[in-house]
């Protein structure tokens, strides 16, 4: 299968600090990939510069997405390419109505052109199959919105506007089992409707049992350490990460 | 290019919008400068009244001999009295039917989008170019009922509403409250005169739209509206001009008198251009169980002092003042409100916003005065501002003059930024930088754009849209 996102020889991190360091991964169109890790071991920073935010820097490598090189891409052409990063903590907006928010940005995409009708009613299916009110509509854009809700939020911007790859940083963090199964339909869903790739970035494999996991990435202090099946996802859950942190401090000496 | 563009279609907005001049050719200008012969003229030329030859001629003895305000607000020194000529008035007469309005006129109307807004949604339209009225009508079913929308002017022209205007004209706010007031009083010029009868309530909003056109001119339009007991009354003025290199002045006058059971809101949207000083002054009365409520946008001038002032005179007389101020490159725009709360069990709520950046500075005053006698007085004023830069300035003063001891007044100022994560999140979704950034400013200003008639929403948007861009004409 052609990749649809190709890391190769990634480093980057923030003006003081590196924090990852010669990454290669590759993600297949459709594919279902995880990637997991103690705390700190930088997923998320991963997930941050594959989506081109400027706190950091890269300083090697590149990242290729869908035939097109966008290691010096913004973030918004990179969203507009099919990238869509699901954050932990999504920002509160005030005063920018969910519903207007979620029409403008669906009409920044060509191949999303649908009328106002229309648009309305596909907004009311997502609603329903995420077990949110339409009331959250007419509310600011997260403002005063629980973790949960704002997790329903992501998961309705990432069904409407069916990304190629969805990057979801720890979205099953600090969700009650309620809102962690309409979660986990979001994401069925997503693969089943939009047949797009999905990178989950989580070191919680509960929201991962419902899912065809194709491949499995370990990553300790800034390295990927193991590539592996679906079935790694178990050897972690049962031994935890000791054996690779051991891996990740070995490299990170060989290198030094 | 502008011929196409629309205020209602956010889209399509440029600075031409505003940013366009007409001829003066053939207007009757007054020399520059202020001498009693100038008043006498403006005087004579309106027909005027011995009383109000005289309060004029008084003014200009005031003007004369009062100081300057020594220096607690922006510098008004690129401001020379002897190079704005403070008559200028096109060649027509006041007209009730736009085909009236000669042309070019008519064309600066219609672009701004008032002819339209007129027929969709006002009750009644004033439309003043440089120092006269040049079109004035109101709906027959609101005439009907009693109401007056006219020209203070005609006003004193009239042997049944010259007394009123004589009983009530300068007294709220008198030649002696500061210097640029006694200016007013001396050449003041156009504007409305609006009595609305007891009992009767509006369905929809009159408006006043004052388009300042010639080069190095002032406008003086003087706003008396008078609201009687019950009565019910939404009145909206807008002001813009095109871009000059000299000083324009405007330093308008708006007496307010809301009676007792009564309301009043008072919307504007100001954008002058960015060579006006615009020194206005405002100032309601409210009566028992009343209620006044101001919104105000206010995005243009160079130098704007403008403190709308609330007296609340009767016992649970209430006000609400929304404004929001966007200051950016060479503005500096001190703004704020007053409350002077002499009535029991009287209520204000005050919620201001403001927006900087590329350098520009935005001064919030609130001042609240609480009486003697006013038991169970409360005032909450809240600011928040946005500074879009690390150039731009906001300061907030409030200040607080409490007399009796059951009054509750609280003050709470914000002042914050976008934050980075707030424009990676809508960047990640597709926005650009400068949309995300509109995007956010929008939001902010949203509390004042609700509030705002919808054609002034979406021309308040298109100002931050245009400001947000650069595109400063």
């Amino acid at each position: 299968m052609s990749q649809l996102l190709n890391i190769s020889g990634l480093s980057a991190g923030t003006e003081e600090k590196p924090i990852l360091h010669d990454m290669n991964l590759s993600v297949g169109a459709g594919e279902t990939h995880v990637l997991m890790g103690p705390n700190g071991a930088g997923k998320s920073t991963l997930g941050h510069v594959i989506m081109g935010d400027p706190v950091y820097k890269v300083s090697g490598g590149t990242i290729t997405f869908d035939g097109q090189d966008i290691t010096d891409k913004t973030p918004d052409k990179r969203s507009l390419a099919g990238i869509f990063l699901s954050y932990q903590a999504p920002v509160e907006v005030p005063g920018v109505p969910l519903y207007s928010f979620l029409r403008t940005i669906t009409q920044m995409r060509p191949e999303l052109k649908m009328t106002a009708r229309k648009f309305r009613q596909r907004v009311g299916e997502i609603c329903d199959q995420l077990d949110m009110g339409q009331g959250f509509l007419t509310r600011e854009l997260n403002v005063g919105f629980s973790g949960g809700e704002k997790k329903k939020v992501e998961m309705l911007q990432l069904l409407l506007l069916k990304p190629k790859l969805a990057i979801l940083d720890e979205t099953d963090s600090g969700l009650d089992v309620d809102a962690l199964s309409v979660v986990s339909r979001g994401i069925e869903a997503y693969r089943r409707e939009c047949d797009g790739a999905l990178l989950m970035i989580t070191h919680n494999t509960r929201i991962l049992e419902k899912l065809d996991v194709d491949r499995t990435h370990v990553m300790v202090k800034g390295r990927l350490v193991a590539e592996g099946p679906a079935s790694l996802i178990d050897d972690i859950d049962q031994n935890g990460f000791a054996r690779f942190e051991q891996d990740g401090a070995a490299a990170q000496k060989a290198e030094a | 290019m502008a011929e196409k563009s629309k205020r209602t279609q956010v889209e399509d907005v440029d600075r031409s919008l505003y940013d366009f001049v007409k001829s003066e050719e053939g207007y009757e200008r007054y020399a520059d400068g202020l001498t009693p012969d100038i008043v006498r003229a403006i005087s004579a030329k309106k027909d005027e009244p011995q009383w109000m030859l005289d309060l004029r001629l008084k003014a200009l003895e005031i003007y004369q001999d009062k100081q300057m305000a020594s220096n607690w607000g922006p510098s008004i020194a690129g401001l020379d009295m002897d190079h704005i000529s403070t008559y200028v008035s096109p060649k027509t007469k006041q007209a009730k039917d736009w085909n009236d309005v000669p042309k070019d006129i008519k064309d600066t109307f219609e672009r701004l989008g008032i002819p339209e807004a007129e027929r969709e949604s006002l009750a009644g339209v004033g439309a003043q170019y440089d120092s006269e009225i040049v079109y004035h009508n109101m709906r027959e079913e609101v005439a009907k009922q009693g109401v007056v929308y006219t020209t203070i002017e005609d006003a004193i022209h009239d042997p049944k509403w010259e007394p009123v205007v004589r009983e009530y004209f300068g007294t709220l706010i008198p030649p002696t409250d500061h210097k640029f007031a006694a200016l007013h009083y001396a050449v003041w010029s156009g504007g409305s005169f609006v009595y609305v009868p007891e009992g009767v309530h509006l369905d929809y909003p009159l408006q006043s739209y004052f388009r300042l056109n010639a080069q190095g001119a002032g406008q003086f339009e003087h706003t008396l509206i008078i609201v009687e007991p019950g009565a019910d009354l939404h009145f909206i003025e807008g002001c813009s001009a095109p871009k000059y290199y000299e000083a324009n002045l405007h330093a308008g006058a708006v007496e307010l008198f809301v009676k007792d059971h009564a309301r009043l809101r008072y919307s504007t949207i100001e954008n002058w251009s960015k060579n006006m000083y615009n020194l206005n002054t405002k100032r309601a009365t409210v009566g028992e169980d009343s209620k006044m409520e101001w919104v105000s946008g206010s995005f243009g001038s160079h130098v704007s002092y403008l403190y709308p002032t609330t007296i609340l005179k009767g016992d649970r007389a209430s006000c609400e003042y929304t404004g929001i101020t966007f200051s950016g490159a060479t503005q500096d725009l001190d703004t704020g409100c007053k409350f002077i709360l002499l009535g029991k069990d009287t209520n204000v709520s005050a919620d201001a916003k403001s927006i900087s950046k590329d350098g520009g500075v935005n001064t919030f005053r609130s001042s609240v005065f609480v009486g003697k006698d006013a038991t169970n007085a409360r005032a909450t004023v809240s600011c928040s501002s946005l500074m879009l830069d690390d150039i731009s300035r906001s300061d907030t003063i409030p200040q607080m003059d409490i007399r009796n001891n059951t009054a509750q007044v609280g003050h709470e100022a914000t002042i914050g930024r976008i934050s980075d994560d707030t424009i990676l999140y809508l960047m990640s979704r597709g926005c650009s930088e400068a949309e995300a950034r509109t995007m956010v400013v929008n939001g902010f200003a949203d509390p004042v754009s609700k509030e705002l008639p919808l054609e002034y929403a979406v021309e308040m948007n298109n100002l931050i849209k245009i400001e947000m861009e650069g595109a400063i004409g």
